[in-house]
């Protein structure tokens, strides 16, 4: 053999490597596809599963039909649960939050974040705390003060979710203890706030907009480091970018953010993954997502790969510690 | 109250176009079709649809959805008069009367009957939406989680102190239907309760597989086993029929009016349309005249009832969704959701930020109200004549349809196991003469109600007395002791008038 046709060999051999490395990178799904909301009808991670499933139809960033699924029995452990038991299926998307890898902590579930795959965590949602609109509370000191008392109710979605844990944060910090009352979901405590069951909340922007618009409770302060980027006015005088950050009235949460998280069943291809993953990308570049992250006050944020595995760990490292503290942890 | 009027002329002119009356044609028989299918239901039917709307003007969205969900309300009363399966959950005390009805060879009677008073409920309810809008929101923010318990215990106790089973069947019955609803995860404690080790049950049970195979294949075993049902039942199928049974509505019209007002109250507290036709019938029950026939053997009174309320509530539990943002049913939840799709958010402001929407909504109920019964009146001969199929061709069917209809809730095998699970406690609780009502009024409500307690309970630091903490929590819980103990008082005194009383009532 001399050295000519060894080249030409070797130069065959590289032509089919690089032939073959698109096919596999260009995996399509063959089928129809499942988004599987982990929330019920109408909740945060019911409206983003069908904001992306609208934006894919729209753009036809996928040629399979798209059908949007609701599983958010069980604080959404159904949903998870149902991802775990379709491993190896690429045709299922999971939507969620942080609660894939909070729920394990404190119940006896059957799954864990680590029976899936994690696609990307697509925007973070802000919490604030909310009072009814007379309360004489103008400032989280104001609020801090009253809670002294000991007689303060906070209500919240879900128990030993993130609601109760930023509760906890927040009597930790500020040495007050407040009676935490769970409810089905945000929206459930908004109500409850507005006919003054309960003194506060701490729900995401989305989940309160209409009853603080409407004159029935407005927010003190956001758990951000800095205050929030959309000016549009929600009131007459007021919008997302004036109320203050926590820490500026002294109550030192610098950040508490919820995570909206994707993910596949586990056992799929890193080809699989990388489609999801470049399709989400597409997505969070249209004006359509633009519009809902604004509608939506969320913070855009795009973790995907090990950037998305370093932000679970840190949150399960700070949210084991409070549960410990609670004595929420399940054996 | 006159800016109403005027504001819902001008929803007229939005409502009343040849394309949204189209649409609500449309909605209509879609939603009939989910309706009458068991399993799918209205919130499934809805969210199936709401994709399509996503590139429609928010009216015409919100028509298309609204109308089939009435539909859906109309069609879910179908199979549970004709075959005695729920297609939703606020069907199963039509069940009750209308199934026997038509085992008695009328079944377009009781599907007319079923469908008038259907409509005369909805009507009622989008008067109040009209009329009464701002003050019934308000009234709606003054339900804490003791109102809320109280509301249930009402619904409860109208049933426990209901005649015919003795009480302590009913508490059985009602005890079973807490423990199965407590499968799951609990609200309050967030930990997992009931599941046995099996991981899927942490959704808990849902309530269309559990009367699906309580109702529908608990007496399809019971009809095996007697052979009752193995000849068709001979329904003559007659237009004037239907007519005269609309026509003769009015003579219920005290059932009618007290159903529709239940329904409303129910719709707006959040009750929901299930607590509302549960309630609206036992009270109906209540009230029957002395000597009349007995419910349950298929009396008008006894589709009248639960009909009118079910579909009262179902009309103003929109109203908390548009007005306040919280969805009064699950369907309402749907489009809440596809409000905020629309780009529109759901609460006080809709009502003046989004004018045409609202009123173009609230006129458009009118409307597509009445498309929806004379379609559905038209569909009554079609149906009727399903009865006269053989049991031996419309039993397999009946099997198939609550299996697939099981199936297709979640995509669950575990939920076809559940439900053949609940068709064999279904024949055994008819076997042994203990009433299934109160084991499915505790499956649907019985969390929610252990909810709102413990949840009453945190605030109150574990003191009773926050359920008489207010004028409204309190003539609520007084409300529901009266249902539970006067029955038992007057069974102490009726014996000795018992005799001259049954004489009066001419039999």
């Amino acid at each position: 053999m001399n050295s000519m046709t060894k080249l030409m060999m070797l130069s065959g051999a590289a032509l089919a490597l690089t032939a073959a490395q698109p096919a596999m990178a260009e995996w399509k799904p063959t089928k129809p596809i499942e988004f599987i909301a982990t929330a019920g009808p109408g909740g945060g991670t019911d409206i983003i599963a069908r904001t992306v499933q609208g934006i894919i139809t729209k753009y036809k960033f996928i040629d399979q039909p798209i059908v949007v699924v609701n599983k958010g029995g069980g604080s959404g452990a159904e949903g998870y649960t149902y991802g775990k038991a379709m491993a190896g299926d690429p045709h299922k998307v999971i939507f969620g939050t942080s609660n894939a890898w909070q729920q394990p902590m404190v119940s006896k579930v059957a799954f864990n974040y680590t029976d899936l795959t994690p696609v990307a965590a697509m925007a973070q949602d802000e919490f604030l705390i909310w009072v009814k609109q007379d309360s004489p509370w103008k400032t989280a000191g104001d609020y801090l003060k009253a809670a002294k008392s000991g007689n303060l109710k906070m209500g919240g979605a879900q128990s030993k979710d993130t609601d109760e844990v930023l509760t906890r944060m927040i009597e930790k910090i500020a040495d007050v203890k407040i009676t935490y009352i769970p409810f089905k979901s945000g929206g459930e405590a908004a109500v409850q706030l507005a006919g003054g069951h309960i003194d506060s909340h701490v729900n995401n922007p989305s989940e309160s907009v209409g009853q603080w618009r409407g004159g029935t409770q407005h927010p003190i302060c956001v758990f951000s480091s800095k205050r929030l980027t959309n000016t549009d006015k929600v009131t007459a005088t007021e919008g997302w970018s004036d109320i203050p950050t926590c820490v500026e009235q002294g109550l030192n949460i610098p950040t508490y953010q919820q995570p909206r998280t994707v993910w596949l069943p586990g056992k799929v291809t890193p080809e699989q993954a990388a489609f999801y993953v470049d399709v989400m990308k597409k997505v969070e570049g249209t004006p359509e997502w633009a519009d809902y992250i604004k509608r939506t006050s969320q913070t855009n944020t795009f973790l995907v790969g090990d950037e998305f595995q370093k932000f679970i760990k840190d949150d399960i490292a700070h949210v084991h510690q409070i549960a410990q503290e609670q004595g929420w942890l399940v054996k | 109250m006159e800016s109403n009027i005027e504001s819902l002329m001008h929803g007229f002119g939005i409502a009343i176009t040849m394309q949204h009356i189209l649409l609500m044609m449309i909605g209509v028989l879609l939603g009939i079709l989910v309706g009458v299918l068991p399993g799918l239901g209205a919130p499934n039917g809805v969210s199936l649809l709401l994709p399509l709307t996503f590139g429609m003007q928010p009216v015409s969205a919100i028509i298309l959805l609204s109308s089939m969900y009435w539909g859906a309300l109309f069609g879910g009363s179908v199979t549970s008069i004709l075959f005695n399966i729920p297609g939703e959950p606020s069907s199963v005390a039509t069940t009750f009367d209308g199934y026997p009805m038509a085992r008695d060879g009328r079944p377009s009677t009781a599907l007319a009957t079923a469908f008038g008073s259907a409509a005369f409920g909805a009507l009622v309810g989008v008067v109040l939406i009209t009329l009464v809008a701002s003050w019934v929101a308000q009234f709606a923010l003054r339900f804490g989680p003791p109102e809320y318990f109280a509301v249930y215990f009402l619904a409860f106790a109208s049933f426990v102190g209901m005649g015919g089973t003795p009480p302590i069947k009913t508490l059985v019955a009602l005890s079973i239907g807490f423990a199965i609803a407590a499968i799951g995860i609990d609200t309050v404690s967030g930990s997992v309760r009931l599941t046995f080790g099996v991981p899927e049950l942490v959704k808990g049970v849902d309530f269309v597989v559990a009367v699906m195979g309580l109702f529908g294949i608990g007496e399809l075993l019971l009809a095996v086993e007697e052979e009752m049902h193995a000849k068709a039942v001979s329904s003559k199928i007659d237009w004037r029929e239907v007519l005269r049974t609309i026509a003769g509505l009015p003579r219920y019209g005290w059932t009618l009016l007290r159903s529709a007002a239940i329904g409303c109250w129910m719709g707006i507290t959040p009750g929901g349309p299930t607590a509302a036709s549960f309630m609206s019938y036992g009270i109906a029950k209540r009230f029957a005249k002395k000597g009349s026939r007995p419910f349950g053997t298929g009396v008008p009174e006894g589709i009248v009832a639960p009909e009118a309320a079910d579909h009262s509530a179902g009309t103003s539990a929109l109203l908390p969704m548009l007005s306040l943002g919280i969805p009064g049913s699950a369907t309402a939840a749907v489009m809440m959701g596809g409000l905020m799709i629309w780009g529109l958010n759901p609460g006080p402001m809709l009502f003046v930020d989004q004018r045409d929407f609202v009123w173009g909504l609230i006129a458009s109920m009118y409307v597509s109200n009445i498309v929806a019964v004379v379609l559905v009146l038209l569909t009554v001969p079609v149906f009727a004549a399903l009865m006269r199929i053989p049991f031996f061709i419309i039993a397999p069917l009946i099997f198939i349809i609550c299996t697939v209809g099981a199936y297709s809730v979640s995509n669950s095998y575990l939920d076809v196991v559940l439900m053949f699970g609940f068709g064999i406690i279904g024949y055994l609780f008819k076997k042994a003469a203990y009433p299934l009502a109160p084991l499915v009024l505790a499956i649907v409500i019985g969390d929610k109600a252990e909810d709102a307690f413990r949840q009453a309970m945190l605030m109150s630091k574990g003191s009773l007395g926050i359920f008489f903490s207010s004028p409204l929590v309190t003539c609520l819980i007084l409300g529901g002791f009266a249902f539970l103990v006067v029955p038992q008082l007057m069974k102490l005194v009726r014996p000795r008038r018992a005799r001259p009383g049954l004489e009066a009532t001419e039999v």
